[in-house]
């Protein structure tokens, strides 16, 4: 899908210059984006890395795990399935919290390892189980305290205060969730 | 905001030390993990560099001018400013594109512009649900998504609708 939006991008790109009478808009901007990338990129390295060695403090201290602790009974509601302490919520309740904290890199692996357990607890191993698709919504809706890269971003652009979207992602990503979760319940009965 | 001013230099403060008292070596660890954040952005980069020089081309060509044009009065009932609806489409397929569709938007208007705004919520509001589906139920040999692809795509659009009516509520 990405492919034939990125290809529908170009093919546009050169037909509007083309239009325009002048192919060389085509080029221009061509080239003028991929030096605004690496630009990018590099305004942006400082802030992450900074934000990525916390994390590590985070994980490594047991801070992490002690937040996962406090969450666990909250989102065993949403996993009816699972007895309360099981490996899997265990798991599932370190992923929200990595995910909460804007920690990609460490959200995925306890994810995965989530999604392991509940394979065992799966009887038909080649189909979704309801539990596995109730992660997998907690894992697309994103909810995240501290978007680190969209907060880099913004800061590179000189906006005056960096973090102000950070209330209104939150409440928007619950949305999403939210509804992605009530999708879920509702088809889940039918 | 004073909350805010203190939000960042407590957390860099009190992480560490937390870390400190339970035994981390906090300077080594700091540095590994910001290692990894280096990696971090040599895996985006690439994606990163693709949609960027996509985005350009289509802005310098004056194709963006005339999509909004086109657009423009379909989305104008709602309030919607046609310049976000590229990224709606792709926030779902390519999380590295979609970042960089929104730092084009970002460096056209301005970080504390209206659509500035709104791009990086919508950005902030969802993930890449494609990237997930295929990486979750791959990584456990599970084929038959039932309706998880509905479920979360639904749940994006709701939270590009919430994105919208939050920006409009706070800075419109």
């Amino acid at each position: 899908m990405i492919n034939i939006i990125w290809l529908l991008m170009l093919v546009c790109a050169m037909a509007a210059a083309i239009r325009q009478g002048d192919i060389g808009l085509f080029t221009d901007g061509v080239l003028r984006g991929a030096s605004q990338a690496v630009e990018l990129a590099f305004s942006l390295v400082g802030v992450m890395m900074l934000w990525m060695g916390l994390l590590a403090l985070l994980e490594q201290s047991g801070l992490l795990r002690r937040l996962a602790g406090l969450l666990s009974p909250l989102l065993g509601r949403l996993f009816p399935e699972l007895p309360p302490g099981s490996p899997a919520l265990q798991c599932i309740a370190l992923n929200f919290c990595a995910n909460l904290l804007g920690l990609g890199n460490a959200a995925t692996p306890f994810g995965l390892k989530a999604m392991g357990e509940l394979q065992k607890l799966n009887p038909r191993p080649d189909t979704a189980s309801n539990s596995m698709i109730t992660l997998l919504l907690l894992n697309t809706s994103a909810v995240t305290l501290l978007p680190t890269t969209i907060i880099a971003l913004r800061s590179a652009a000189g906006a005056a205060d960096p973090a102000d979207i950070v209330p209104c992602c939150v409440l928007a990503s619950l949305g999403g969730m939210l509804v992605g979760l009530i999708v879920h319940a509702v088809i889940r009965r039918c | 905001m004073a909350l805010a001013d203190w939000a960042i230099p407590l957390v860099l403060v009190l992480v560490p030390l937390y870390a400190m008292l339970h035994r981390v070596e906090v300077y080594s660890v700091f540095c590994r993990g910001a290692a990894e954040g280096l990696q971090v952005l040599l895996q985006i980069l690439p994606g990163l560099l693709g949609m960027l020089m996509a985005v350009e081309a289509l802005r310098c060509s004056g194709a963006m001018d005339m999509l909004a044009a086109w657009l423009g009065p379909l989305l104008e009932d709602l309030g919607i400013p046609a310049e976000v609806l590229p990224l709606a489409l792709i926030r779902s397929f390519s999380g590295s594109g979609a970042l960089g569709y929104t730092a084009g938007l970002i460096g056209e208007f301005g970080a504390d512009s209206f659509i500035g705004r709104l791009a990086a919520v919508m950005q902030g509001s969802t993930d890449t649900t494609f990237y997930v589906l295929a990486v979750y139920f791959g990584s456990v040999g599970v084929v038959r998504y039932r309706h998880a692809v509905a479920a979360g795509l639904l749940a994006d659009l709701a939270a590009f609708l919430c994105a919208f009516w939050l920006t409009v509520l706070v800075w419109g």
